[in-house]
């Protein structure tokens, strides 16, 4: 594995090896001094084009666990202010000695590019409306700690699947994983590109109450996620996690977000704190899913050549 | 391949480690058997079964794997990792290390390392199934089960009922 780009392409074993290897920096993380000199001298650099917090914090404290150093830059206060290219950017920080580069861009595809160019190992961090890969690994590995495995569970995710980049990467590691998945959304929210998608459909999230996980998504107001249906109490009367809906689950589900959460709309302030939420999970889960891809990748001289 | 130990033989090395495990502890009271993956696993087991039998004492198992704390990780493909655990906190105790081969050394280095990242035991011991010589750090074994010696281009394969389905030591030149 030279990169971390895209669930689409990685096979069931690798990600199931991915998921071992995430378990381990799970009882890493839980030890007296959760640090590990795994990736001393490796230099780990975040470039992120697009806001993040919890994508680019989750990123640094992997790394930082591994023992690497971390380099980061935000767009506002960079040379992208002035005009520099994205290729320039890119090549400027290889040239500083980056070994790896986590990348997060508004345009799908941003990536690719950049891995072209500078020939290192680049870690997707989030591109557009396209793919997240570490969070749904994080999720994943969420779910697998519950339910042992994700064959046969049946998972539904709600809301904004059009713009959301968290769904499509979702959407392919449960079905490769041998997860059933259902889309709940407003007609205007699910995506226009699904033919050939391993999945099903319901119009309402009173259809899917019964499923083993509730994954439920962000209205995202910045890609214009909050215009395309009437009014909040209107998505949240068909497709919000209420606490009348989450008492009717079955007895084992457990009830999933990627943050930052709108509570009120996508699920209600009470029902986010409840124990079967495993949304602070995700949010521990999502550093050892993070050191197992960076270990992975920088870990190892030996990249296919 | 030439095999230099049957499996009765390494039976009656680990038997006779255990004793003096627990001759040089005065008893089992503070040790916790740690053992390093892949082999040093079943070892630990084992030696934890014969001081159990010897004394009917249940002496805590650990394991260990060092694939983090390598000096060569740049050096060599990455493998998957195996558990670590820790039965018990190791502060304060006495951890035994077990292996099946002590030969550089490195591996015991690093596993010196780990063990540090976890508690600060009051005594580290080592003890391994065969040490074959030519370290290249200062490390030595407390407890040796038998020592082979070797030239640094031959291989030593330790084969293991748990691990490879059946017991026994060889020797082969490099290829």
């Amino acid at each position: 594995m030279k990169h971390f780009l895209s669930t689409d392409d990685v096979s069931r074993a690798d990600l199931e090896s991915l998921l071992d290897l995430s378990d381990e920096f799970v009882e890493v993380l839980a030890r007296p001094i959760p640090k590990v000199p795994a990736l001393r001298g490796k230099t780990v650099a975040m470039l992120f084009f697009e806001a993040s917090t919890r994508t680019r914090l989750s990123f640094e404290r992997a790394a930082k666990a591994l023992s690497a150093d971390t380099m980061s830059f935000s767009p506002s206060t960079s040379s992208l202010s002035k005009g520099e290219s994205l290729k320039d950017t890119a090549l400027t920080i290889k040239a500083m000695g980056a070994d790896a580069l986590v990348v997060r861009h508004k345009s799908t595809g941003a990536q690719w590019r950049i891995a072209d160019w500078t020939g290192l190992p680049v870690l997707n961090a989030g591109d557009g409306a396209h793919q997240h890969p570490t969070q749904a690994l994080l999720d994943a590995l969420t779910i697998r700690q519950h339910f042992r495995s994700l064959d046969g569970l049946r998972i539904a995710i709600v809301g904004d699947i059009r713009h959301s980049r968290v769904a499509r990467s979702d959407i392919s590691t449960f079905t490769t994983l041998g997860a059933e998945v259902t889309l709940v959304a407003p007609s205007t929210l699910l995506p226009v590109d699904m033919d050939g998608w391993p999945i099903k459909v319901a119009g309402s999230i009173d259809d899917v109450l019964d499923s083993d996980v509730i994954y439920l998504l962000r209205i995202q107001a910045e890609r214009g996620g909050a215009s395309v249906f009437p009014s909040l109490p209107e998505y949240v009367s068909r497709f919000g996690m209420t606490r009348e809906r989450f008492a009717r689950l079955a007895e084992n589900a457990i009830v999933m977000h990627p943050g930052p959460m709108n509570r009120g709309v996508e699920i209600a302030p009470e029902v986010a704190d409840r124990p079967r939420a495993r949304i602070l999970e995700q949010v521990a889960n999502g550093v050892a899913v993070r050191m197992a891809v960076l270990f992975r990748l920088l870990g190892g001289e030996v990249h296919d050549a | 391949m030439k095999k230099v130990m049957e499996s009765e033989e390494i039976d009656r090395a680990l038997r006779r480690v255990a004793h003096e495990i627990l001759e040089r502890n005065m008893g089992a009271g503070e040790v916790i058997l740690v053992g390093i993956h892949t082999r040093g696993v079943p070892l630990a087991d084992r030696l934890a079964g014969y001081i159990g039998e010897f004394e009917n004492e249940k002496v805590p198992v650990g394991t260990l794997d060092i694939g983090l704390y390598r000096d060569d990780l740049d050096r060599r493909p990455t493998t998957e990792l195996g558990a670590t655990s820790m039965p018990e906190d190791p502060t304060g105790r006495t951890v035994v290390l077990v292996d099946d081969v002590l030969y550089t050394g490195r591996t015991i280095r690093a596993a010196l390392d780990a063990l540090a990242d976890l508690g600060r035991p009051q005594a580290v011991q080592l003890a391994v199934l065969v040490d074959r010589g030519h370290r290249q750090i200062p490390i030595r074994a407390d407890y040796v089960g038998k020592n082979l010696p070797t030239s640094p281009g031959e291989r030593v394969t330790v084969r293991l009922q748990e691990t490879d389905g059946t017991d026994g030591i060889w020797i082969e030149e490099n290829a």
